[in-house]
């Protein structure tokens, strides 16, 4: 076992146990999938090779740990290979029956030979006693000699088991073998005196078998030679090659599962656990009758998602259910009204809705039970999936395209799956079925339609109710102080979202104290930050692709997952989880049967401790026992009868207390539990309340205070209380949408309980106790303090009660409010800052950290409560210099454009003077600053950034960088895209950026070109292809897991990681994800530090932090936690006069800072020298900490935990349970681990086939002369031309070449990033066709892409390129010859193309440019596209409905101009390609020119007409949250 | 916020003055009302800032002046009235006579003309008064504890009201005739009129506070009756001891204190009878005022109302920059040069002079010996001793001296000495962090623990002595 040092404890199969902050349950998995198989059925050897050879050509979207030979896991599910068996395998002593009459399996076992013979015996035991006796074993061949050493110390002992059929067949033998299979695994986990961890059984089957194993796609034919035999044949390979965003992955894990292999992650999974866990309690199977019970529980916990979701898929495909029936149930389709499908595949989704909820997150899934192997993707369609058949029938399926090579003659078709879609073979049939009849025959095999209709049950046929009586405004404020609610609440809070219908935006960082550390009472909501999706997942975007997020579900009683009733559908159908007072009295009064509500308050004594409170609980968890017992069908928390001697419990520990109790007790699907509470307000709070089981809600005084608010004129506008009452429960809607969406969840079902939070400040037994399951890493408070909290509110609100003039608490957690809640930045901080750095006055900066960095009255952060454990001083002098340490800082990412000009170059000026890098942001930068200064100045941004709306990310852009930053997350609103309201898109920002002035600006939450960690790998790869010498950063938010992600960042190639604290600035974000989103760096931080080193891969990347690091000491402790660089941003922006103003998304800053105003600019009169003198000063402090520490350089303290510890005798209470031993854990410090980077990255750029094309293409590049290059293309040709573009420019400058200069003709199938950031002058032509992110980041020439001649399908019906196609394209020409996938020109700002169909969201976010679409288009076309056209050749006349009219407008072809620059188009598009399509519509112009319709901007539309007019006026342009949910 | 560009589209527009010509003829407020209409304009300069350093930096009773700005612009007048009583007890008077450190704080003075701050608050609270909506709010419940107040000035309110409302039985002692203290006797009636003191004590008589006036705590009345009597005593006395400059010739007669002086202006128009000693009057005479604060510009504008010849104002200080220095950077007060409507009426200001004798005879003062001095740069811990400049000597004619030259201290007689009470090195009260002095149950507010300082200092610190005598009490 890995006993390193330092390094984490595992038991013997390699799981690691948790150790300090790291802990291997936030592994995330993403990986390379596919299979191949042969419509024959014929088995056959060749099926195997073909297999490990895509596993080979995926082998670059695996990964390899820190000890470069140990993959993260690689696999094949076979055919039960019974040739091999029979004949091929000498060493089998015992006498097979014939062929299908035996089960055989694979299973690893201890490699302690004791321990191995007793799970050997324990599993022939079990099999005899169900009646299928082992017949033999067989030990496997392996050759372990070239496994990595993590995988050779956990290797186990691999054997197969041969079982008679006994008297079972076909499925009933499938299935006792699960139930044998189950019993042994269960028995074997009992061994309590041994670590028998490493018994594990791939499969147990008649049908098929799993080879895997923790090994690379190229290992896995050595290790098991097996494979290697010729008598080894299968009709079908499942292939699986695993990337594990940390290194410690297991022989266990590795893919394939029993029936599935899976790309991308299942986000919801807490929630599906749970909800599977108390659906165990009530499922019966004719099937299995008593066997059932044999099984349970279902559900491995400690497996990774993808194999707790093939636990689930196994019980319903043995429980009778046909293995798509199953997928369609966990995996649906998204079937909202936007969507065109057929009624009975409506209702069978809707119906199903009612039994399971989505296992919702990015996936590709192929399965294969023997009969059936297919595959389908989720809704959103984040995994590529791309298919080949050959005419000889074979089929192969994969991640990318050209995973294996077939003459072009042979292939039939070339297609890709779609969102939601489904691809099966049936090898019983020998044919291929298509999703539609799949879909159309599991959908009608039942009256699924009939049964839907007939049984749900809508709130509004329940029962009216007379109209509900209004609270009196006495009571109401006692109410609202007794639930603490604030002034702030009302006006930042409550008036936005009821007067707008959406949350308000804000601005800045969160400067204000954790809960934890707050001396004011909390509301328990304000312990739990927001998980979000960063690089393993990405997040969905709620706003431009909402037609696949539902709010619905079916709440009530549910009934047995294993069969199919009408009676399943029987419950009360909610469009959505707010609901109103009269909802809540139709409820109550409802007269059917299935609807019978019981009422519990949730109240204890006023005066009550934490035992009162727990007690109070436990009467809540008995009453709801006792009504469900009774037959209630749901249960209604209340606090409404709250009074002077009651207290609410706190209302998110009563719903997730009971939640987990009714689950413990396994009867949580028996009733459905509706909160009735008057603390909900604001959207975190519906998030936490439903996040953790609530199945609806009931914001009464929420409600009321909209209504008085309404009634006393104090909304922004006005609006009657009713008006009123529904915006706001729209804003509810959508900021739920927005975290679930964060997280990457669309359904409410699946978000029901998904727990997507993690609590800081909340003590161990609290959570083990309510709120199972979540993190709370520092530990915290109990039910004693939870208590006191609520008593404060409580006592405050019946002291003087009944004066209607009270006024609630002031609040201050948004902006500063003396008797409110503790800022960082305080007025005195401020200008001491300001004062300090525009003197040059020492002595003052150390009057503003001593402002800062005491807090011992009021805490705000975590590191206040460290202290420095005492070194050996070394006099200063010797101390490395400040003009040294101010090289280790960097400026954080702020846009032009989020900033002003004067302030951007004001920052990068002064950067440059003392070697630090600014941060250019997302947003582009003039050329003109790269070129250095009369005086030697330079306004280059050092440090670029390529963020998700890639704007102005040009190849010209990229070379000049000395970084090339990836923003994965931002602090301030992570799983959130930027935004620049339209009124700060001035005509110079909207040039750099290639966009349209005044239209607002939005990036899109995820990038498009990164859904899995292998995309993130891939997007490093292409950065450092396109500029060698620019280092890679990849920026993270701190949030539990970011460690491993990390992990999975330095494996991806990153030369350096930002981990950014939760609290950073930001130019406009939603209040909520401002405040209750991610972590304080301190925690991000040690976990990267500990997880990096803990899989020693610490010394290959640099390490860096930012969020609110403002003093000496904050730099001392992160570089002792861990970083070797320190970012800043808000601070940066002081010294240079702001002043905390929070107003930056209004365009209104007085200071000049964050304006685009030229008046407000005018008063900016912030210097350099500011900025030089704060990092001088800073530097210094640092210093002085280093010398009282004994560190002569950064280096020697980065990483030195050691030197901290946490201050004694804390006087506040609430602080005491905190406990920081995880936080403060000394990684790597015995013994040699680097605890800093020492290393650089091996990027392999000298095998990037650019080289070549670099050198053949010298008399170009040297000469200006053309050259023609030839040479066929592979998958794994990855970024092509990304390289010789980034020389073309560096040596000609951002025009590149003239046209055609370099001309390359490839053949084959081009890898991913073909193309990527090419430049003008070179034209690519590939005769073949091409994957993902085709012509990403494209800045001019021109590809063409057509099939190869002797093809012998119909081009225009072929996918010829994969996902996501020229994202962030800002010049060149495309012709696809073909159609193309997902996303096509997506967020496009200046390409022009022409492809023959596309996928879903085309044109989306597209900002300029030029789309021709000669055939159908899939969903949501041109969703967010604000700039450019597209003209679509809708032949079927359907276009509008597959169209997002948010925000373009569909035309006819009218004038002349807009009929030349088609037909240009078309014309070019036949020349280059030939394409048929193409000449026919030209040939036949008239008749067809009326079939084109123009998609246009209506944003876009109108600034051309102004600038047209010259009349472009700041003030008409829409407000960027206007735009942002308009609809 | 609605409108967050008001500050953008609207001037600065503060409230006019009376016309000098008018004015100097009466003892009327000189200040006048801008019209509702264009006052809620102003509001709408608020920028509703992130850190708002009106009420974080600039306020000593922490205003929640953002929130009220809001609410005037929205023409939500009784709701702002709410939120500025929730800090402040006496708005009328704050809203006439602060200086309003908070409009120095406002972030639109770090480049703009900064929202009228304190005009707003007036207007806010008169339209309270106008429209009723200022009653009295008498505790719910009465605690049976007993707590008497010494001195009747902005501190001394402030506790005595915020103790009532906490069903406390409060008297207040006054050794004046009247209630208001300082406000009464030491601002003059063309700043602060004096109905509206009297309208402010009959809403706190309604919820229970009594005064004694003409009663002299420690003296009148023993302290040991007051112990016995009460179970907290707040001392809010005031610092009243005037600093003196002990020059040759300060014996002679016309050589008045400026509080002296004031206050027999006050009692006057108050209708009070005079203090034995005759009246000081500057009607026709030469005057000159030594001090260049708030009470020396008090003392000019009496003067000028009462006739004065001529009035000098003489000031120890350099004239101060027109603008702020870099060393005196906003937020923080600005040393500049400002006028107050009293200088405005007409006086000569003289900067860095010092008075070294008073001349005259036995009929009183005839003239002044002063020099000119200059203030080098201050040293490390910014502090400077002035050099004078020989040879710079001159004489100012005067008939008339009033020292307006601040004031050192509370009173240290019987009341202090009598229940053993400590003071600093400055003479003020010691008192820990409930503002309770060294004597259990006894309470210090006001000038009397900090010195002199501004009206909305006292009220804080009233209502922070408040809070923590109501501690205090419930513990005990």
């Amino acid at each position: 076992m890995p006993s390193h040092t330092g390094f984490p404890r595992t038991n013997a199969s390699g799981i690691a146990l948790p150790t300090g902050l790291y802990d291997p349950a936030y592994e995330h998995d993403s990986c390379g999938v596919g299979f191949v198989a042969r419509i024959t059925a014929e088995p056959d050897h060749s099926i195997v090779e073909h297999a490990v050879s895509v596993l080979v050509n995926l082998e670059h979207r695996g990964a390899i740990g820190g000890d470069k030979s140990t993959g993260d896991g690689a696999g094949l599910l076979l055919q039960i290979p019974d040739t091999f068996f029979r004949y091929g395998c000498r060493d089998l002593s015992f006498s097979l029956p014939p062929r299908g009459q035996y089960a055989a399996g694979l299973v690893f076992l201890p490699t302690d030979a004791d321990l191995a013979d007793r799970c050997v015996n324990t599993l022939e035991r079990h099999a005899r006693e169900e009646g299928c006796p082992v017949l033999g074993w067989r030990q496997v061949p392996v050759n372990a000699d070239t496994l990595g050493e993590l995988a050779r110390l956990t290797r186990p002992s691999i054997r197969q088991c041969f079982l008679s059929r006994g008297s079972f067949d076909g499925a009933a033998l499938e299935r006792k073998l699960y139930v044998i299979r189950r019993l042994a695994e269960k028995e074997v986990r009992s061994f309590s005196d041994c670590d028998a961890s490493q018994f594990y059984i791939p499969s147990l089957s008649s049908r098929t078998i799993v080879y895997k194993g923790l090994l690379t796609g190229s290992q896995l034919t050595t290790f098991f030679p097996d494979l290697r035999d010729p008598s080894f044949a299968s009709a079908f390979a499942v292939v699986h090659q695993r990337y594990s965003t940390n290194t410690l992955p297991t022989w266990h894990l590795a893919h394939p599962f029993r029936f599935l292999a899976h790309n991308g992650e299942i986000n919801t999974l807490r929630g599906n656990i749970n909800r599977m866990r108390s659906r165990e309690a009530m499922i019966e199977s004719e099937l299995f009758g008593a066997d059932l019970e044999k099984i349970k529980p279902v559900i491995l916990e400690e497996g990774s998602d993808s194999a707790i979701f093939d636990n689930a898929l196994e019980l319903l495909v043995m429980a009778g259910r046909s293995l798509p029936h199953a997928m369609m149930m966990m995996v649906p389709e998204a079937f909202g009204p936007k969507f065109h499908m057929s009624e009975d595949k409506r209702a069978f989704y809707e119906y199903h809705s009612a039994i399971m909820e989505p296992w919702d997150g990015p996936a590709a899934l192929v399965f294969s039970d023997g009969r059936y192997i297919g595959a389908t993707l989720d809704r959103n369609g984040l995994r590529p999936a791309r298919y080949t058949i050959t005419r000889d029938g074979m089929i192969v399926m994969a991640s990318e395209t050209g995973v294996m090579d077939f003459p072009a003659s042979q292939i039939f078709q070339k297609g890709r799956l779609q969102p939601g879609k489904m691809f099966l073979v049936d090898l019983e049939q020998k044919r291929i079925v298509p999703d539609n009849e799949i879909k159309s025959r599991i959908s009608r095999q039942r009256p699924y339609r009939h049964w839907v209709k007939d049984n749900r049950i809508e709130m509004r046929g329940l029962f009216n109710p007379p109209e509900i009586p209004q609270e009196n405004p006495e009571v109401l404020v006692t109410r609202q102080i007794a639930f603490g609610y604030t002034e702030e609440d009302l006006k930042m809070v409550i008036a936005p979202m009821a007067s707008q219908g959406q949350e308000a935006v804000g601005s800045m960082g969160d400067d204000s104290a954790l809960a934890v550390l707050s001396n004011r009472p909390q509301l328990l909501f304000s312990y739990f930050k927001q998980l979000f999706a960063q690089v393993t997942n990405p997040p969905i975007d709620p706003l431009r692709e909402e037609l696949v997020m539902s709010l619905r579900s079916f709440v009530g009683r549910a009934k047995n997952l294993l069969s199919e009733t009408p009676e399943h559908c029987r419950m009360l159908k909610l469009p959505h989880p707010v609901l109103t007072p009269e909802d809540m009295a139709r409820l109550r009064n409802a007269s059917v049967p299935e609807v019978i509500a019981r009422d519990i308050d949730i109240l204890f004594p006023a005066d009550g401790d934490g035992k009162a409170l727990a007690s109070a609980l436990t009467s809540v968890f008995v009453l709801a026992e006792k009504y469900i017992k009774e037959g209630a069908t749901f249960l209604i928390l209340t606090d409404r009868n709250m009074d002077a001697g009651r207290a609410p419990i706190p209302s998110l520990l009563a719903i997730s207390g009971l939640h987990h109790h009714l689950i413990r007790r396994g009867i949580r699907t028996q009733a459905s539990i509706i909160i009735e509470t008057g603390e909900a307000r604001e959207v975190m709070h519906y998030a936490l309340l439903v996040g953790y089981g609530a199945n609806g809600v009931c914001p009464y005084i929420a409600f009321s205070t909209v209504r008085n608010l309404a009634e006393t004129g104090l909304l922004e506008k006005p609006l009657l209380p009713g008006e009123a009452i529904d915006a706001y429960v729209t804003a509810v809607k959508k900021g739920l949408l927005k975290t679930m969406s964060k997280m990457g969840i669309s359904t409410l079902r699946s978000y029901v309980g998904a727990q997507i939070f993690e609590a800081v400040g909340l003590g161990r037994k609290l959570t083990d106790k309510y709120f199972c399951g979540t993190a709370s890493r520092i530990s915290g408070i109990g039910l004693n303090e939870i208590a006191a909290e609520t008593r404060a509110r409580h006592r405050r609100a019946y002291e003087g009660d009944g004066n209607a003039n009270r006024l609630l608490d002031p609040g201050g957690l948004f902006q500063v409010r003396v008797d409110g809640e503790k800022h960082l930045w305080s007025p005195e901080a401020i200008y001491k800052l300001q004062h300090s750095v525009r003197t040059g006055g020492y002595r003052v900066f150390k009057e503003y950290t001593a402002l800062i960095d005491d807090q011992s009255k009021d805490r705000a952060t975590l590191r206040s409560l460290f202290r420095f454990r005492e070194g050996k001083p070394v006099p200063i002098d010797e101390v490395e210099p400040v003009e040294s340490i101010t090289r280790r800082f960097v400026t954080a990412a702020m846009s032009y454009g989020s900033i002003s000009t004067e302030v951007h170059e004001t920052i990068a000026l002064a950067m440059n003077r003392l070697g630090g890098r600014s941060n250019c942001g997302e947003g582009g930068e003039d050329p003109a600053r790269s070129l250095p200064l009369p005086n030697g100045d330079s306004l280059r941004s050092r440090t670029r950034q390529v963020a998700s709306g890639r704007f102005g990310v040009t190849t010209e852009y990229l070379i000049h960088a000395d970084e090339l930053q990836i923003k994965m997350a931002q602090g301030a609103k992570p799983g959130e895209g930027g935004q620049l309201p339209g009124h700060k898109v001035s005509a110079e920002i909207a040039r750099v950026r290639h966009t349209t002035p005044g239209v607002t600006l939005i990036s899109p939450p995820p990038h498009h070109d990164i859904y899995s960690i292998e995309d993130l790998a891939q997007l490093i790869y292409d950065l450092k292809c396109v500029n060698p010498q620019a280092n890679v950063s990849v920026k993270l938010v701190s949030s539990v897991g970011v460690g491993t992600v990390a992990a999975g960042v330095a494996k991806a190639k990153a030369d350096l990681v930002l981990i950014s604290g939760h609290d950073g600035g930001t130019g406009a974000s939603p209040l909520t994800s401002i405040k209750h989103a991610g972590l304080p760096w301190e925690l991000g931080l040690a976990e990267t530090q500990q997880a990096l080193i803990f899989n020693r891969l610490r010394d290959r990347i640099r390490v860096q932090t930012d969020g609110q690091l403002k003093t000496g000491r904050d730099l001392a402790i992160a570089a002792l936690m861990g970083a070797e660089e320190f970012g800043f941003g808000t601070t940066v922006l002081v010294t240079l006069g702001c002043v905390l103003m929070r107003k930056c998304h209004l365009n209104t800053c007085p200071v000049g800072v964050a304006t685009q105003d030229p008046v407000l600019r005018a008063r900016f009169a912030g210097k350099p020298e500011y900025v030089e003198n704060f990092f001088r000063f800073i530097a210094q402090e640092l210093r002085e900490y280093m010398a009282v520490l004994g560190f002569r350089t950064v280096d020697e303290m980065v990483g030195r935990v050691d030197m901290l510890e946490v201050q004694p005798a804390i006087d506040h209470g609430k602080v005491q349970g905190l406990d920081f031993s995880a936080l403060l854990l000394p990684a790597g410090l015995e013994g040699d681990a680097p605890r800093r980077r020492v290393r650089s990255q091996e990027h392999e750029l000298e095998k990037s086939l650019d080289n070549e094309l670099i050198r053949i293409a010298m008399p170009a590049l040297e000469k200006g002369q053309p050259v023609d290059i030839e040479m066929p293309i592979r998958n794994v040709h990855r970024t092509v031309g990304a390289m010789l573009s980034g020389e073309v420019t560096r040596r000609f400058g951002s025009k590149g070449l003239p046209e055609n200069t370099i001309r390359i003709s490839f053949a084959g199938s081009a890898g991913q990033s073909l193309g990527a950031f090419l430049a003008p002058g070179i034209t690519i032509r590939v005769i073949g066709d091409a994957n993902d992110y085709l012509a990403k980041g494209m800045s001019g020439g021109r590809i063409t892409i057509v099939p190869p001649p002797e093809a012998g399908f119909l081009p225009h019906r072929n996918v010829i390129a994969g996902n996501v196609v020229l994202y962030g394209a800002t010049g060149g020409e495309l012709y696809l010859y073909g159609t193309a996938g997902e996303r096509f020109a997506v967020r496009n700002s200046g390409a022009k193309a022409v492809v023959e169909g596309l996928g879903d969201h085309g044109c989306e976010y597209m900002t300029g440019g030029v789309v021709v679409v000669l055939g159908p288009t899939g969903n949501n076309f041109a969703a967010g596209m604000s700039g450019g056209v597209a003209y679509v050749y809708d032949e079927s006349e359907l276009f509008d409905t597959r169209c997002n009219l948010d925000m373009v407008d569909v035309e006819t072809v009218w004038t002349a101009e807009d009929e030349k620059q088609l037909r240009v188009m078309i014309e070019n598009h036949f020349r280059f390609t030939g394409s048929t399509r193409a000449k026919t519509i030209l040939d036949n112009w008239e008749s067809r020119l009326p079939l084109f319709v123009k998609v246009m901007p209506v944003d876009y539309r109108k600034v051309l007409e102004r600038m047209h007019l010259e009349e472009y006026r700041d003030d008409e342009t829409v407000s960027a949250t206007e735009e942002v949910y308009r609809g | 916020m609605v409108k967050p560009t008001g500050f953008l589209e609207y001037p600065q527009e503060k409230p006019p003055y009376r016309p000098v010509e008018e004015r100097i003829h009466d003892y009327q407020e000189v200040e006048q009302f801008l019209p509702k209409d264009r006052l809620e304009i102003q509001a709408a300069r608020c920028m509703d800032c992130g850190i708002p350093y009106c009420h974080a930096f600039g306020c000593p009773v922490v205003n929640r002046i953002p929130e009220w700005n809001d609410m005037v612009y929205r023409k939500q007048w009784r709701k702002a009235l709410a939120l500025l009583h929730a800090t402040c007890n006496l708005p009328e008077i704050t809203g006439r006579v602060c200086p309003a450190p908070c409009e120095d704080a406002c972030t639109l003075s770090i480049n703009l003309p900064p929202v009228t701050i304190r005009h707003i608050e007036l207007q806010i609270v008169e339209m309270g008064w106008q429209e009723g909506w200022i009653r009295p709010e008498p505790a719910h419940r009465k605690t049976g504890r007993k707590v008497g107040v010494i001195g009747s000035g902005p501190a001394g309110l402030a506790a005595a009201q915020q103790l009532a409302r906490k069903g406390h039985e409060v008297v207040v002692f006054e050794k004046a005739y009247r209630v208001g203290g300082l406000l009464r006797y030491g601002i003059p009636d063309f700043k602060l009129e004096k109905w509206v003191i009297d309208r402010r004590l009959e809403q706190m008589r309604a919820e229970g506070v009594v005064f004694e006036t003409g009663v002299n705590a420690g003296t009148d009345i023993s302290v040991k009756y007051l112990g016995r009597t009460f179970d907290a005593i707040v001392i809010a006395a005031g610092a009243t001891v005037p600093r003196d400059l002990p020059v040759p010739g300060r014996e002679l007669p016309g050589i008045h204190y400026a509080m002296d002086f004031l206050t027999q202006q006050n009692m006057l128009i108050g209708g009070e009878a005079l203090p034995e000693g005759g009246r000081i009057t500057a009607r026709d005479k030469h005057v000159v005022v030594i001090g260049g604060g708030d009470t020396g510009s008090d003392c000019v504008g009496t003067s000028r109302r009462q006739g004065a010849r001529e009035i000098h104002q003489l000031e120890l200080l350099p004239m101060p920059p027109a603008e702020r220095t870099v060393h005196n950077p906003w937020p923080t007060w600005p040393v500049i040069m400002r006028t107050s409507s009293s200088q405005e009426e007409g006086c000569t200001r003289l900067w860095s002079v010092s008075t070294k004798e008073f001349l005259g005879s036995r009929n009183g003062v005839e003239k002044l010996r002063c020099v000119r001095i200059e203030w080098p740069e201050p040293d490390g811990n910014g502090r400077s001793t002035f050099r004078e400049i020989p040879g710079s000597e001159f004489e100012l004619e005067a008939d008339l001296v009033l020292l307006a030259m601040g004031f050192v201290h509370v009173e240290h007689g019987p009341l202090v000495r009598d229940l053993g009470l400590e003071t600093d090195a400055r003479g003020n009260l010691v008192v820990d962090s409930g503002l309770m002095t060294t004597a259990p149950g006894v309470f210090a507010a006001g000038d009397a623990m900090v010195g002199a300082s501004l009206v909305v200092r006292a009220i804080d610190l009233g209502r922070k002595a408040a809070a923590g005598v109501d501690r205090y009490l419930v513990k005990s």
